[in-house]
């Protein structure tokens, strides 16, 4: 195996327990950026710049200070002594499904095969994803714009009303 | 609109900023150890002891009255009375301070200890550069180091000068003249009683401070 | 002159020839990390007197101008004041709060410094300059590289445990997302115009020529030049500059999140602050002022690094003259900016720039009215109701506690 591989692949393993394991909610959330940070640079390990840098755009800038947000303006980022969950089997047990399901997708992937059969073949170019986006896959691009403009006027809509009561 | 008014505070601090190169109004600085501001004959930092004549240890005009040392507010003042006496400038014997000490780093400058003098001998200075490395003993000036002389006083604030010769002027013609009239009157007496009289000083000493006062010696 | 030009691309290949060919990638690497990390921390180090020097002149003060050589009475006009900070911040006791998260209270400023260096790696500062050339991703890569920032913000505010670093960092954490907005889609259109991400391949874009003896800088156009101000005034909020100094107003936070650091950790705190300065006026450079590339063709022989410099000092103390002018907005005003007239503007100069790629066979005298109308309409209207919105300030609390004889009168 690779040693940059199995660096990168521990740091990110081991961040991702890390942050199931902590108490301290905010670390958990440090943690879990390590671990988007390691999956963003294996992602460029394999040539795919769009999707690493991206990877740290989205998830670095943006979803895990949203989350981080989140502990901070709920409650206390410590959590009670004692066991968090009551039921880690029904936890263990979503793992696995999500582990299959996406370990079923990836095997079933053509990219897979047509990696197989030619391994030198040029990086993916930002604009052939344009492409993609604007021509075969424009209608899911359409349903999740409209998903996050709805998510959007939703926030401002309980934004609004809590200054009514005001 | 948005932004005209931001460059129009931009041209505004362009034109300070150039005009710190050209404008002396705009760089005000004086930079102090290089360049120093002409002090006005106003200034006033530290009291110092005027002494007459050459000789700061003959010519001390303090006779130890410690008046000045019971006003002082910082009580920065210290003095020892002499044992002896000797001759002041209006002829008469009198004590003179055998130490004399005030502490620079105590001192505030207030200038009480010379509105209540009534000798003209204390005044304040306009030296003040006195950092020192030695907090306590840099600071404590004895009296050697506070006498100077009347011509120092004369240069640095020349109308509060002419204001206290003219009142020690008048102060000695005032005791000339008592002497004068003492005497006649002491040679009446021996004339007509050949009996002496006691010398007339306590009383001149007493006297003394009095047209002092009505004619105060610091403008305020 | 092209050897001029190519001096240091030519001195590196010099060099990387003399080690063994299996390593000269990793040599050629080498020599361009030591030069960023050499030449952006010894300009930050010159900015550091420079933006002390000017902003004492601007409020009619000399500034320093003291310090020189030491044991000798050379002064060099205070030019020696860096060495001596950096003495100072060096040796400094570095002072961890007791309740701090001691890790990440460590972490966080090489969470900001080590992205900041990252981005100032993709920067084309000369002809064949650029130290990554990212061909597909390198603006992306810039902004990618640029959200650690908000990390460490939120890192440093955090782990202090102290509430004027927590309230820094929320500002900062709030500012830089709201304003990222704006920055990204005023960018957007220049990727949109030169059909890449790269910005190497932007720079070369624009050594065009137009208008006889002028090279054909994206800002020479409506939706570059509108652009090119979105970029500016983003780029001041996203590197914390006033008038959007918020995270760290100091009359307010004591120093915003990174308050409980001292010594050489808040050096370096400042020093990723001006790298983060420096690399958004590099981007800005490349995207809007044409790189390395010379206003004129006939300026063309002064080398491409000297322009990229130049325009970067001039962009330094732009920002110096900014800082001197304008007083830090409030929360809600910076808010406002960003969501209200910002994003709506540089959606509206989107749109500028599409009209603009399709009217491209129009003549220059319909073309240019169009797009410039279509920008100054929604400009007009929208700060139309900005002043409306800013023209009278009321002090409410002040006003409140006053007893307020109307409503006295008018009481039941």
């Amino acid at each position: 195996m690779n040693p940059i591989f199995a660096i990168l692949a521990g740091v990110t393993v081991g961040a991702a327990v890390a942050a199931m394991a902590l108490r301290n909610l905010v670390h958990s959330v440090l943690c879990l950026t390590v671990s988007l940070v390691g999956l963003a640079l294996l992602y460029l390990r394999l040539g795919a710049e769009f999707a690493g840098f991206v990877q740290i755009l989205v998830y670095v800038g943006a979803v895990a200070i949203l989350i981080m947000f989140a502990v901070l303006l709920t409650r206390g980022g410590e959590a009670p002594p004692g066991r968090i969950a009551n039921a880690p089997w029904s936890g263990l047990a979503v793992a696995a499904a999500v582990f299959a399901m996406i370990a079923w997708a990836i095997a079933r992937s053509p990219a897979l095969r047509g990696m197989a059969k030619d391994p030198a073949q040029p990086p993916l170019s930002v604009k052939a994803i344009g492409d993609k986006l604007t021509g075969d896959l424009v209608l899911p691009l359409q349903v999740v714009a409209l998903l996050l403009t709805a998510a959007l006027v939703g926030g401002v809509v309980i934004a609004m009303s809590e200054k009514e009561t005001e | 609109m948005i932004g005209i008014g931001i460059a129009k505070g931009l041209v505004q601090t362009a034109r300070n900023l150039l005009g710190t190169y050209t404008d002396k109004d705009r760089l005000p600085t004086i930079e102090y150890p290089e360049e120093r501001q002409a002090l006005t004959e106003a200034t006033r930092q530290f009291p110092f002891l005027v002494h007459d004549g050459d000789d700061p240890a003959k010519g001390l005009r303090c006779v130890a009255c410690q008046i000045c040392e019971k006003e002082c507010p910082p009580k920065c003042i210290y003095i020892v009375k002499s044992r002896d006496k000797r001759v002041d400038y209006k002829g008469q014997m009198q004590f003179y301070p055998a130490t004399f000490d005030i502490d620079y780093s105590v001192c505030m400058s207030c200038q009480i200890c010379v509105e209540v003098c009534p000798f003209e001998s204390i005044k304040m200075d306009t030296e003040f550069e006195f950092s020192t490395a030695d907090r306590f003993r840099g600071l404590l000036f004895d009296k050697h180091r506070l006498a100077k002389s009347d011509a120092h006083y004369h240069r640095i604030h020349p109308t509060d000068a002419a204001e206290s010769d003219a009142v020690m002027a008048a102060e000695r013609a005032k005791a000339e003249a008592k002497a004068k009239a003492d005497a006649e009157a002491k040679a009446k007496a021996a004339a007509a009683k050949l009996a002496p009289t006691p010398a007339a000083s306590p009383e001149a000493q007493m006297e003394a401070p009095k047209p002092g006062s009505d004619t105060p010696t610091m403008p305020m | 002159m092209a050897s001029l030009d190519q001096i240091f691309v030519a001195l590196k290949d010099w060099l990387v020839a003399f080690v063994p060919v299996a390593l000269q990638p990793l040599a050629g690497a080498l020599l361009s990390i030591v030069a960023i990390m050499a030449v952006f921390p010894g300009i930050f180090a010159l900015t550091t007197v420079v933006e002390r020097k000017l902003l004492a002149r601007f409020q009619n003060r000399p500034g320093p101008n003291r310090v020189g050589i030491p044991l000798t009475k050379i002064r060099l006009a205070g030019f020696g004041q860096f060495a001596a900070d950096g003495i100072k911040s060096l040796t400094k006791e570095d002072i961890v709060p007791r309740n701090a998260d001691r890790i990440v209270h460590f972490v966080a400023p090489f969470v900001l410094v080590a992205p900041a260096f990252l981005s100032l790696s993709v920067v084309p500062v000369g002809r064949n300059m650029a130290a990554l050339d990212f061909r597909e991703t390198g603006l992306l890569f810039f902004f990618a590289v640029g959200a650690a920032t908000e990390l460490s913000v939120f890192m440093a505010g955090w782990s202090s445990r102290n509430k004027y670093s927590l309230l820094g960092a929320m500002r900062g954490i709030a500012q830089m997302l709201s304003y990222e907005l704006p920055l990204i889609l005023s960018s957007l259109v220049v990727v949109m115009m030169a059909g890449t991400l790269s910005l190497a391949t932007i720079a070369e874009r624009q050594s065009g020529v137009q208008w006889g003896v002028v090279h054909s800088w994206h800002v020479f156009t409506p939706w570059g030049f509108a652009g090119f101000l979105i970029f500016l005034t983003a780029a001041c909020a996203e590197s914390n500059r006033t008038p959007f100094d918020l995270p760290e107003a100091e009359s307010e936070l004591v120093a915003g999140y990174f308050t409980e650091y001292s010594g050489f950790k808040f050096a370096l705190f400042f020093l990723g602050e001006y790298l983060g300065m420096f690399a958004i006026s590099g981007v800005a450079i490349t995207l809007f002022l044409g790189g390395w590339n010379a206003p004129f063709t006939f300026l063309d022989w002064v080398p491409s690094w000297m322009w990229f410099f130049g325009k970067l000092v001039g962009f330094i103390l732009f920002f110096i003259w900014l800082r001197a002018t304008l007083p830090r907005l409030r929360v809600d005003q910076l808010m406002d900016l960003a969501w209200k007239f910002m994003l709506p503007m540089s959606l509206v100069n989107l749109v500028v720039a599409g009209v603009w790629h399709l009217a491209a066979s129009w003549p220059h005298l319909l073309r240019w009215p169009l797009c410039v109308a279509i920008l100054a309409l929604p400009y007009w209207l929208l700060s139309r109701g900005f002043q409306t919105r800013f023209k009278t300030r009321t002090y409410r609390f002040a006003e409140e506690s006053r007893p307020a004889p109307a409503t006295a009168a008018a009481g039941p």
